[in-house]
C-alpha cells in the first residue's frame, strides 16, 4: 500500500510504488489537471508541487512522495472560484490549446511562493523547463507578472 | 661547531637566493597602456586561427559569468582559499584588456603578470599557457582584441586575508612555473607532440584532472584525478581500467561530441570543455586523444565483478527478460538497493531502462559503462541526479532533467545503491546520503 497526500488530503492506494505520481493522480485519484506530455521530464505538462517545489509528475515515483505534500492545480482553486494566479491566466487569455497550462500555473505558483515579486528575468529563468507549443509565452509571463503585482510588496 | 656554522651559512645563502629569485618575480614593471586596437589592425586569418586557439584554451568557460556577455568575466571560481572572480578579457580599455599591448598579453600568459605589473592568481592557468607558441599567443590576442568590448568590472575576490597580498604568489611561481615552450620529443610522433602541446598547454587538462596540493599546486603524477566544482575529474591515466577500456578513437569522438556511444555523455565541468573542443580541428582532438592514451597505466585483468557486468549487460542488451540480477540480499545494502530499484523504475527507467526508446534511439550505452557509476566515489552520480544535465544549446544535445526537488537525500542514496550494485556490479559506496546532503549545500554556495 502506498500513501499519497494531495492538496492536504491523505489517500491510501493499492499501487506499485514505482508508479509515476502523474499516473496515480490521473488514473487512481482522477485528478486530471496535470497532463502527460513527453513522459521524460522534457516538457513540463505534468508539473505539480512536491513539498512546495515543482517536479515532473511523470518522473516522480509514488514511492518518492511518501510522507511529503503533493499539490496540484486543483488545490489552487476551481473553475467557479479560481485562485489568484489562475484568474490572472484567464484574464490574460494565457491558454491557447491549454495543454501546458496546468503545469505552467504550478511552476509559476512555486516561484511566487518563494519570490513574491520576481523580476522578468527571474520569471523567464524559472519557467524555462515548461514548454508551450502554441506560443503563448508572452501572455504567460504577463499573467505571472500581474499576479505578482497584485500582492503587497 | 665549524660544521654547524657552515650549515647556517649555507642555509642563509640559500634563503637569500630564494628571496632574490622571488623578488625578481615580485618586481614586475607595468607595461605601458596602448590605444585599444581597431579590428582593422589584425589579419583576418590570424583572428580565425585565434578563435581555434581560444577554443583550445577554453577561455570562454571561465571568463563568462552565468547569463553574462562572452569573455566579460565575473564567474566566481570557488577554491579552498576563497572565491576568485574571473576578469573581463574583452577589449574594453577601462574594465577589460583593451589597453593591453601584445607584449603585456604575452607576459600574462607566460608569466602570470597583469599589464600593470600585479601578479595573477594561479586559478588563471598560466603555468600551462606559458608553453603555448608565440604564434598561437599572437593569434589568441588578435581574436580577443576583436571581440565586442563590454564594460564589466569583476566583483572583488573573497580570499583569505594573507592571500590578498599578491607578492606571495612569487614564491608559488618559483615552485610551479617553468616559463616558456617545451621542445618536441623527437622520439614521439608528430601527432603525439601536438597532443602533448595541446593537453599541457592551452588545454590545461591537468588543472582539473590532477590533485591539488596544500597551496593549490598540481600534484604529481599529473592526471591522477582531481576534484573541481563539487565534481570528480577522473584520472586520465586509468582509461584502460574502465568497465569498457577506452580506445583512442572513442576518446577523440567523446572530446569532439561530448558523448561517446560506448561510454556515455560528458557532464558537469567537462560538458563546456567538449563544447569548446567541438570548434577545434579534428586533427587536434585526435592528437589530444593520442597523447592521453599514451599516458595509460596497463589494463588490470578483468575482475570477476567486471566480467559478470559485461556478461549481464550483453544479455540485457539482447533484451533477455530472464537476465536475472542478483544483489546482496542481506544487510542494509540489499534493502537500500531494493528501495532504489522501485525509485529507479519510476524516475529513471523511462530513459535509462533496458527497453526505453531513448536507449535504442540514441544508441546509448548501459549505465554500467558510465564513469559516474564505476567511479570509486559517488560524487558525480549524485551531481547528475541532483542537477541533471541542463540544455546546453539549441541543437542536438545531451539532456537530463534535475531530480533535486523530487528525490530526497535518502532516496538518491537508494537509487545510487541500486545503480551501483545491480547495474554497475560494483561494491557499494558508503555514506551516500550524507554526501548528497553535503553536495546539495556546496551547490547552493
Amino acid at each position: 500500500m502506498s500513501t499519497l497526500t494531495v492538496n492536504g488530503v491523505r489517500h491510501t492506494l493499492d499501487i506499485d510504488p514505482s508508479t509515476p505520481l502523474l499516473y496515480a493522480l490521473r488514473n487512481q485519484l482522477e485528478m486530471n489537471g496535470a497532463k502527460f506530455g513527453c513522459g521524460m521530464g522534457q516538457c513540463g505538462a505534468c508539473t505539480v508541487l512536491l513539498d512546495g517545489q515543482p517536479v515532473f509528475g511523470c518522473l516522480t515515483p509514488v514511492a518518492a512522495c511518501e510522507g511529503r505534500q503533493v499539490r496540484t492545480i486543483g488545490g489552487l482553486g476551481s473553475a467557479d472560484k479560481p485562485g489568484k494566479l489562475q484568474a490572472s491566466f484567464i484574464k490574460h487569455q494565457a491558454a491557447q490549446c491549454g495543454y501546458c497550462i496546468a503545469g505552467m500555473v504550478m511552476r509559476a505558483q512555486s516561484l511566487l511562493e518563494q519570490h513574491p515579486h520576481p523580476t522578468e528575468a527571474q520569471i523567464r529563468t524559472h519557467m524555462e523547463p515548461n514548454l508551450c507549443r502554441c506560443g503563448t509565452h508572452m501572455r504567460i509571463i504577463a499573467a505571472i507578472k500581474e499576479a505578482a503585482e497584485g500582492s503587497k510588496p | 661547531m665549524k660544521k654547524k656554522h657552515r650549515i647556517w651559512i649555507g642555509a642563509t645563502l640559500a634563503a637569500i637566493a630564494v628571496a632574490a629569485a622571488a623578488a625578481a618575480w615580485v618586481i614586475q614593471p607595468a607595461l605601458a597602456p596602448v590605444q585599444a586596437p581597431s579590428p582593422d589592425d589584425f589579419d583576418s586569418a590570424s583572428i580565425a586561427r585565434g578563435a581555434r586557439v581560444v577554443a583550445q584554451g577554453d577561455c570562454m568557460v571561465c571568463h563568462t559569468a552565468a547569463g553574462g556577455s562572452p569573455y566579460a568575466g565575473g564567474l566566481p571560481l570557488r577554491t579552498p582559499f576563497g572565491t576568485i572572480y574571473t576578469t573581463n578579457i574583452t577589449p574594453d580599455p577601462a574594465t577589460g584588456i583593451g589597453n593591453w599591448s601584445l607584449p603585456a598579453f604575452t607576459r600574462a600568459l607566460r608569466h602570470g603578470v597583469a599589464r600593470d605589473g600585479h601578479l595573477l592568481y594561479p586559478a588563471f592557468p598560466y603555468i600551462h599557457y606559458t608553453t603555448m607558441s608565440t604564434a598561437d599567443i599572437d593569434d589568441a590576442y588578435a581574436y580577443l582584441m576583436t571581440r565586442t568590448p563590454v564594460v564589466a568590472r569583476a566583483p572583488d575576490n573573497e580570499l583569505l586575508p594573507p592571500l590578498r597580498f599578491r607578492p606571495f604568489l612569487a614564491g608559488w611561481n618559483l615552485l610551479y612555473l617553468r616559463p616558456g615552450p617545451v621542445a618536441d620529443d623527437p622520439a614521439q610522433s608528430r601527432e603525439w607532440n601536438r597532443g602533448r602541446y595541446l593537453v599541457d598547454g592551452a588545454g590545461h587538462c591537468a588543472s582539473c584532472h590532477s590533485a591539488l596540493g596544500p597551496i593549490g599546486g598540481e600534484r604529481s603524477p599529473a592526471f591522477s584525478g582531481g576534484h573541481i566544482d563539487g565534481w570528480d575529474a577522473p584520472a586520465l591515466t586509468a582509461l584502460l581500467q574502465a568497465p569498457k577500456p577506452w580506445t583512442r578513437d572513442q576518446l577523440a569522438v567523446y572530446l569532439r561530441h561530448g558523448w561517446s556511444p560506448e561510454h556515455g555523455a560528458a557532464a558537469g565541468p567537462m560538458a563546456p570543455v567538449t563544447h569548446s573542443l567541438a570548434q577545434v580541428s579534428e586533427a587536434d582532438t585526435d592528437a589530444i586523444a593520442t597523447y592521453i592514451m599514451s599516458l595509460q597505466k596497463p589494463a588490470a585483468a578483468p575482475t570477476i565483478a567486471t566480467r559478470s557486468a559485461m556478461a549481464a549487460t550483453s544479455v540485457i542488451a539482447k533484451g533477455d527478460p530472464a537476465a536475472a540480477i542478483t544483489r546482496p540480499s542481506t544487510g542494509d545494502g540489499g534493502a537500500l538497493a531494493t528501495k532504489g530499484a522501485a525509485l529507479f523504475a519510476g524516475a529513471c527507467a523511462s530513459c535509462h531502462g533496458v527497453g526505453a526508446a531513448m536507449m535504442s534511439a540514441g544508441g546509448r550505452p548501459s549505465l554500467a559503462f558510465s564513469t559516474a557509476v564505476s567511479s570509486d566515489r559517488p560524487d558525480n552520480l549524485i551531481q547528475i541526479v541532483l542537477n541533471g544535465v541542463p540544455w546546453a544549446h539549441t541543437g542536438q544535445t545531451t539532456f537530463m532533467p534535475p531530480f533535486s526537488a523530487s528525490l530526497t537525500d535518502a532516496q538518491i542514496a537508494a537509487v545510487a545503491a541500486y545503480v551501483r550494485s545491480d547495474i554497475g556490479r560494483r561494491p557499494a559506496w558508503n555514506n551516500v546520503e550524507r554526501r548528497t546532503a553535503d553536495i546539495r549545500k556546496e551547490n547552493q554556495q
